[in-house]
């Protein structure tokens, strides 16, 4: 200890406080480990009682998950030959045969096509009404501000119903663009209050300098803001991105067939005989995994954004 | 020829000159940088609650576009409020607001008092605990429902564990006056962790000086606590509070995937309800009332709560 302080808890009570929240964080994510574990059990590991800690790890449920399989008898069996591949002599071991593909690729595709294109949408309207309501006399400014927050209280189902009626006469039902448009208007308020905070934080002496250097306006913004607000617009760009990624509700009322992402997918998810866990459970993690790389790798930044849009105001 | 000519009286123009030409004024940026947005907004959510406003006088039904819809004016309105059904999906509602709020509350500012202490290596646990409500809620419930299963799932397992009761005594999702707290305690594990975010805001927020000062009055540590601590973290828990509120009030994804509103309907919260008059029953005209009602409901409360949210700032 160099120096004393009041406020400085002592050794004893970070170490109380230390044991505490580790306990608290290792049960919390038990559930989300518990996934991953099951992703790579058979299905009669999954169901085991008591709940199998250890087991042989498999690739079956992944195989599962990318897969429709049947059933064949003894007869049909022998008539199809040798299993060719290793995902085929996975499967044979219980006497099913690969019939063809799952949609779960479709599916993952979709949520990374919607997922992406309203981030890249809702990042461009949104950085350029943070711009303006940051550095301009915009009129009635408080109200549009107050006016973008509150569409944020709306139920999702609530304006469900004329969306779908609008989408349908517009020939935007189960699109890819009626989605990506969709999500965009649902995250622009998010990303309007955090970027106006982080623009707000940006000198505006910079900008002075560069209009009296002769750029215009718009090259001020371009080449001085928006480069200052990087990784403010990043971390934006992740809030969107994963609210797009794990949207349930539009998802499941607005898409069938084409545009579905993959949240009202992995339910639905089931096997040949009965609900198959741990193929719903690799499912799951190729599409959760991803989130929690990102949540841990850029915590400072994400961390940061979960409190500013509630706190700065 | 002549373009090329306008272009080199162009390139002789002085930077300053040609920018007043071709420079867009500040207002006309200002507009343009705005209505997109705002152009978005209105049709994607303005818009539609206009016409749910409007469908709400109807009895229309989107399954029927050939009959002939009626104006029904108040009709809608006074069915769904004389409904006993949709006031036991109130209180389904309120049940979950009120346990979700008060037990993330407690947890999540207790988890922020602890990460405030500074030990080493809180901000890898901290952002531990934040990794459920970063994950997409109908994916996660859909696999609690494994966890919940009796005998097999690992949440009995452990109950049974701790307590010593039978794993497969009892089903959390099927039994009905164990479902409202099913629901309750994945939506605790799910978002405790927004409310400790915001909490630990709150303690950062507040400079070291105050305790001094305290501690040179020989407050004790207790008192320090009661009248420094809490009443300067309240406005950002209040805040919590309004968030975790609304966004509770609209649960949908996370309780359909777990329960779909079973059994019976004891965890049938509004949302569900309203997706099953409207999307189930195709009644368009009575949900849009119904959803009308709710977005009041939501809109009303909230306004009232944010006038008292900023009374507590002002003291």
């Amino acid at each position: 200890m160099s120096s004393y302080s009041v406020t400085e808890p002592s050794l004893r009570q970070k170490w109380c406080a230390g044991v505490l929240v580790v306990l608290y964080a290792l049960i919390t994510i038990l559930p989300l480990v518990w996934i991953i574990a099951t992703s790579f059990k058979t299905p009669s590991d999954a169901i085991a009682y008591p709940p199998k800690t250890f087991f042989t790890p498999t690739v079956e449920g992944y195989v599962n998950v990318f897969t429709t399989r049947t059933r064949l008898t003894e007869e049909q069996l022998q008539a199809v030959g040798e299993p060719q591949t290793w995902y085929d002599r996975l499967v044979r071991k219980d006497g099913l045969v690969i019939s063809g593909p799952s949609r779960f690729a479709e599916r993952f595709t979709n949520s990374v096509i919607i997922g992406f294109g309203s981030t890249v949408l809702c990042i461009v309207l949104g950085t350029a009404a943070a711009y303006a309501f940051s550095r301009f006399k915009v009129p009635l400014k408080d109200d549009l501000l107050f006016f973008i927050l509150s569409t944020r209280m709306m139920p999702p189902i609530a304006v469900a119903i004329p969306i779908f009626l609008m989408f349908r006469s517009l020939g935007l039902s189960d699109t890819h663009a009626g989605m990506i448009l969709l999500y965009t208007a649902v995250n622009l308020s998010l990303s309007v209050w955090l970027l106006k905070g982080f623009i707000d934080e940006i000198p505006i002496e910079y900008e002075e300098a560069a209009l009296i250097d002769g750029y215009t306006r718009f090259q001020a913004f371009y080449k001085v803001v928006l480069p200052q607000a990087a990784t403010g617009i990043a971390s934006t760009a992740i809030f969107c991105l994963i609210f797009a990624w794990n949207e349930y509700a539009f998802a499941v009322l607005l898409t069938s067939g084409n545009a579905q992402t993959a949240p009202p997918f992995i339910p639905t998810i089931i096997g040949v005989s009965g609900q198959d866990w741990p193929a719903v459970a690799a499912g799951a993690t190729l599409f959760l995994v991803p989130v929690m790389v990102f949540t841990i790798l850029l915590r400072k930044h994400l961390l940061r954004g979960i409190t500013f849009g509630a706190v700065r105001k | 020829m002549l373009q090329s000519s306008v272009d080199r009286v162009a390139e002789a123009t002085p930077h300053a000159i040609a920018r007043r030409m071709h420079g867009l004024s500040d207002r006309a940026l200002a507009w343009l940088f705005v209505a997109p947005s705002i152009v978005l907004l209105l049709a994607v959510n303005i818009f539609p609650l206009i016409w749910t406003i409007r469908l709400s006088f109807t009895n229309f039904r989107v399954n029927r576009p050939n009959a002939e819809v009626e104006f029904i004016g108040l009709k809608n309105y006074l069915n769904i409020l004389s409904d006993r059904d949709i006031w036991l999906t109130m209180q389904a509602t309120a049940h979950f607001l009120i346990w979700t709020i008060v037990l993330q509350v407690l947890i999540g500012f207790a988890l922020a008092f602890l990460i405030n202490k500074k030990f080493r290596g809180n901000d890898l646990w901290t952002t531990i605990i934040v990794l459920p409500m970063m994950l997409s809620p109908a994916v996660v419930g859909n696999f609690w429902t494994f966890l919940y299963q009796p005998q097999i799932g690992l949440f009995n397992y452990a109950v049974g564990f701790l307590t010593g009761a039978d794993p497969s005594s009892f089903s959390m999702i099927g039994d009905v006056s164990l479902a409202p707290w099913a629901i309750i305690i994945v939506d605790t594990w799910m978002w405790t962790p927004f409310v400790m975010l915001i909490c630990l805001a709150g303690l950062r927020s507040i400079p070291a000086s105050i305790y001094e000062a305290a501690e040179c009055d020989r407050a004790s540590k207790w008192r320090q606590f009661w009248t420094i601590t809490i009443p300067l973290v309240l406005p950002f828990l209040m805040l919590a509070v309004l968030f975790r509120g609304i966004e509770n009030f609209k649960m949908f994804d996370l309780v359909v995937q777990l329960t779909g509103g079973g059994p019976g309907s004891v965890t049938e919260l509004t949302s569900i309800n309203l997706k099953r008059e409207a999307f189930e029953k195709w009644r368009t005209g009575y949900a849009s009332a119904y959803a009308v009602i709710l977005f009041v409901t939501v809109f009303g409360l909230a306004s009232i709560y944010v006038k008292a949210l900023n009374k507590v700032k002002q003291r």
